[in-house]
């Protein structure tokens, strides 16, 4: 069932374990798509794009480089924290303050010889599209699910039907303690980050009249001494959430009322996970999932077996590690109402007496847009914009009118934008309803 | 002159120590008691084969700061290691592996310590080096792994006590077993905060029912802020009141009775105020099939229970000295030690708090009670109270590990074992479509194990080890593929399974270190072609 013949890279000798499986079928290889003769050399020659050197993104790299990469681009805007040093092996105590792309970028070249690895200490809304037209592959491991958004409209937008180069599959892993997802998106051929937002729903905000008042828990008085206490007393001129100095003013704050009202449970390291909504990340859970990437890029790039994000193939990976091991690895199917990939407007059912600023401010925390600066248009007219100021201020006054005021009525088709989708219309079809 | 300053503030706080900082994104996982667990972890490797599986397990035990580890390795570094290892270099060709992996992985945390085995000096073999080392930890070894080396590991796990992983990775597949040397219990599971609201309103005590009738005295009355603020669980129970009156003093006990109690609890919010409606009562209406349960033994302190009395002999440690307790408690009361915790609800603060304190005292109480029938028994006048309560707090969620198996790294009957469950998954793939149930991951085990001693093999070969072990194997189609799909990879590993594995490996190792989480029991296979892994009582 195996063929016999090994079609080594240029070092035979080095990728010998690689080779024997990535450029010889086996009995799950589709054989007509696969050709071992290929492999090194197409793999050689891919550019491959990773977003994010953190926690996952240090394991990436260094997964692609042992993997027969050999050009691999990096982005990440971040500097090295020492509390990265618990997991993102490529930074020492030294490295503390140099940009995260640069060190790992390097790093990952000296050990892995004969990889080429650019590093970008930027953000990734700083590209455009020709940029990341360069690619073939793009492997994201990031904390933001803004980020994510971003990059997956992006390349949902750069789909040129009659140009098979166009469509870039991206795979993205994310983790949270011992818990985490890999996935492959084939923009507008399998289901996209946007189709599968409503699985990772936004926490519940705590009511600002819980914050103000009637605070229960000792999140409720941090959240207070950041959102409240801190905008009232103006301690410092910003707040930065990484200054010791201001955290432990939060924290202080948040002591006092937690004394006042008999709340126990306030610490510094609490203060800190709230302000800075920390998400516990560990080296194992890291190295689970981005080698779960990186293994689905090597059988995409090389077509050596199957892989997730294939027609009628899974292309999820969910994996916890809480109790016991578990992982459900099944398709997301593709939605015909998403607002980036699909093409139907989603339905949203709103109440005729609500405002539009409360409309506005559903789109946040609705698990399904999460959009928090919104301007919306209906088919006619601007209802609100957000920017520019002057905009803003001749459609303020709509947004105390109520959706019956303002005319809108069921079937009624709006555009929603957000600053942070520069590209993207959120279409919805109203259906008003008490 | 000096000008003395009060300030309301509280002194100056001391800000998180620099390990605290580097450590903080695990603290939030396992807390200090967990890293004082890990930092007192001495974790020896041995390595063979293609040898990177091991060396990313460890990677993953030294960033979060074991104390200690070691490697075996008789490996010199070749071309080939520099293709799958990350912790090597062009330096290392034709040095020692296990001096240059010690190396590059210490690098990784100033804090661990490592050692490399066989050395020059008086440690030549891994047996001299279980002789003369400090008791380790745990210890993990990789396949194909020597017959000698492995009986050595096995005698030496038995004597200590300490648990063994054997981790085989090959090409897109891989597997690792864990041994433990004895029954397993964990108290701090962490289970789901949403699984953990035990509110026993169906057995409310004085205290609590006291308080929730003041609250509810009146509710008629109740202006619509004091109203739209009584605590969920206080709702529940005045309706509780209602109902036992109108149905001589029973409680809603069936599924209709009780979606009939929620329509009441939903009918009585009010809709006359500003809001239209009630939070509070909302929450009280979700919670009614959650929390209308009579308290009954969970599943896994069961087992805790039964395992015991089966096993009196049981080396009585402090865990089974509580467990004994509890039990005794959960005989004498028929429910458990409540856990005294709170969920967040829609309340005023000062009633919530109230609520709260309710609870924590009822908690402190019943664990008052389990820790004198500890006192009063033989062994148990130095359990720490702290021990009993968190036990007490986490009793409905205990669970025992290994606990059928006794010694599983014994290999008496072993055979017999994994033919009953070879025949039993077998038979549940020939449903599994009807079902749409995944596939059993069996047949990559047991073609990963036919080449446990040997550098690699040709599907033929394989098979015909795994004939005998399961007859009829090479007829089976699926244990066919498997054959051929390690028979590829020629025994040698892809970097991303071995990295992925050994993440498995350093999860499982830290769960099993820190005696937080729960571990598997006992195999997992995982499949690297599916991207999935199943867990297996082998």
């Amino acid at each position: 069932m195996a063929s016999a013949d090994v079609y080594p890279a240029s070092e035979p000798a080095r990728w010998k374990y690689l080779d024997n499986v990535r450029t010889r079928s086996g009995p799950h290889t589709n054989p007509d798509i696969f050709d071992g003769k290929l492999v090194a050399e197409a793999m050689e020659n891919m550019k491959v794009l990773v977003i994010g050197a953190g926690g996952l993104g240090c394991e990436i790299l260094k997964n692609l480089a042992l993997s027969g990469f050999k050009n691999i681009h990096v982005i990440d805007m971040d500097t090295i924290d020492i509390s990265n040093l618990n997991r993102q092996f490529l930074f020492r105590q030294a490295d503390v303050g140099s940009f995260k792309a640069e060190v790992a970028a390097r790093f990952v070249e000296r050990r892995v010889k004969g990889v080429k690895i650019t590093p970008h200490n930027c953000k990734i809304q700083d590209f455009d599209e020709d940029f990341y037209m360069q690619f073939q592959l793009l492997v994201c491991g990031l904390d933001s699910i803004e980020a994510r958004r971003w990059i997956n409209a992006t390349l949902v937008n750069m789909v040129d039907e009659d140009a098979e180069d166009s469509y870039k599959p991206l795979i993205d892993g994310g983790t949270e303690g011992f818990k985490g997802q890999a996935r492959v998106i084939i923009p507008t051929v399998t289901s996209c980050i946007e189709c599968q937002l409503d699985m990772h729903a936004p926490r519940a905000a705590v009511p600002l009249c819980t914050l103000a008042s009637i605070p229960r828990q000792p999140e409720h008085c941090i959240e207070w001494a950041h959102v409240i206490a801190w905008d009232k007393e103006k301690p410092f001129p910003s707040l930065d959430k990484d200054d010791p100095e201001h955290i432990t003013w939060l924290y202080q704050k948040a002591l006092i009322r937690a004394h006042e009202f008999k709340i126990p449970g306030v610490t510094y390291a609490l203060t800190q996970g709230v302000v800075k909504n920390i998400i516990p990340a560990i080296a194992a859970t890291n190295s689970v999932i981005a080698a779960a990437c990186c293994n689905e890029a090597l059988k995409i790039a090389a077509n050596c077996a199957p892989c997730l994000g294939f027609p009628d193939e899974n292309n999820y990976m969910m994996y916890s590690g809480n109790d016991s091991i578990y992982t459900y690895t099944f398709r997301h199917e593709k939605k015909d109402d998403c607002p980036v990939c699909g093409n139907l407007a989603r339905e949203l059912i709103v109440d005729p007496d609500w405002t539009l600023r409360e409309l506005v401010e559903s789109f946040a925390v609705r698990p399904e847009s999460q959009l928090k600066k919104p301007s919306i248009r209906s088919d006619h007219k601007t209802l609100y914009m957000q920017s520019p100021a002057s905009l803003e201020a001749k459609s303020r006054p709509n947004l105390d009118k109520t959706l019956a005021e303002l005319g809108l009525s069921s079937g009624d088709e709006i555009g929603v934008t957000d600053p942070a989708f520069a590209t993207v219309s959120f279409k919805y079809k109203l259906k008003l309803q008490k | 002159m000096t000008e003395i300053v009060t300030s309301q503030t509280p002194p100056i706080l001391n800000g998180p120590s620099e390990k605290e900082r580097k450590y903080d994104r695990q603290l939030r996982l396992w807390a200090a008691s967990g890293q004082a667990a890990l930092e007192s972890a001495n974790i020896l490797l041995v390595n063979s084969g293609a040898g990177t599986v091991g060396v990313e397990a460890l990677k993953n035990l030294v960033l979060p700061g074991i104390g200690r580890f070691a490697i075996y390795d008789d490996a010199l570094v070749n071309e080939a290691d520099l293709g799958v290892n990350f912790f090597l270099d062009e330096s290392c060709l034709g040095k020692s592996r296990s001096q240059s992996l010690t190396a590059l992985l210490l690098e990784l945390n100033p804090e661990v310590q490592g050692a490399w085995f066989p050395n020059r000096e008086n440690v030549t073999s891994l047996e001299s080096l279980l002789v003369s080392s400090p008791v380790f930890t745990a210890a993990i070894y990789t396949y194909p792994v020597q017959p000698e080396h492995l009986s050595l590991l096995k005698t030496y796990g038995l004597q200590h006590k300490i648990p063994l992983f054997g981790v085989h990775s090959a090409g897109f597949y891989s597997y690792f077993k864990i041994g433990l040397p004895g029954a397993f219990p964990i108290v701090d599971t962490h289970p789901d905060e949403t699984a953990t609201t035990d509110f026993r309103l169906l057995t409310p005590w004085p205290e609590l029912l006291t308080f929730a009738r003041d609250l509810t005295r009146d509710i008629d009355n109740l202006d619509h802020m004091e109203h739209g603020h009584l605590p969920y669980a206080v709702i529940l129970l005045y309706y509780l009141d209602q109902w036992k009156l109108a149905h001589s003093g029973v409680s809603p006990k069936t599924y209709k009775e009780k979606t009939e109690f929620r329509k009441i609890v939903q009918s009585a919010a009010r809709t006359d105020n500003a809001e239209g409606g009630e939070e509070n009562f909302e929450e009280a209406a979700a919670a009614v099939l959650k929390t209308l349960v009579s308290p009954s033994l969970p599943s896994g302190l069961k087992e805790v229970f039964e395992y015991k009395s089966k096993f009196p002999a049981e080396e009585r440690s402090g865990f089974w000295i509580i467990a004994d307790a509890v039990e005794k408690f959960y005989a004498e009361h028929q429910c458990l030690p409540v856990p005294g915790n709170v969920p967040d609800m829609k309340a005023q603060s000062k009633v919530y708090v109230q609520l709260q304190n309710i609870y924590k005292a009822k908690a402190r109480q019943d664990a008052a009670e389990v820790l004198n029938t500890v006192r009063a028994t033989e062994g148990g006048q130095n359990i720490d109270p702290a021990e009993v309560e968190l036990f007490c707090k986490n009793a409905a969620f205990v669970k025992l590990i290994n606990a059928t198996g006794g010694d599983s790294n014994s290999t008496a009957s072993a055979g017999d074992h994994l033919k009953t469950v070879v025949d039993q998954e077998l038979e549940n793939d020939k449903n599994a479509e009807a079902m749409m149930m995944p596939l059993s991951l069996l047949p990559i085990y047991l073609a990963l194990q036919a080449t446990s001693h040997v550098s690699s093999a040709n599907a033929d070969e394989i098979l015909a080890e795994i004939c005998k072990v399961v007859p009829g194997a090479n007829q089976n189609e699926r244990i066919v593929k498997a054959a051929h799909e390690v028979a590829r990879a020629e025994g040698g590993e892809l970097h991303n399974i071995a990295a992925l594995t050994g993440g498995m490996v350093a999860q499982e190792m830290i769960k099993i270190v820190t005696k937080q989480y729960v571990p598997i029991d006992n195999t997992c296979v995982f499949d690297g072609i599916n991207s999935r892994c199943q867990v297996l009582r082998l």
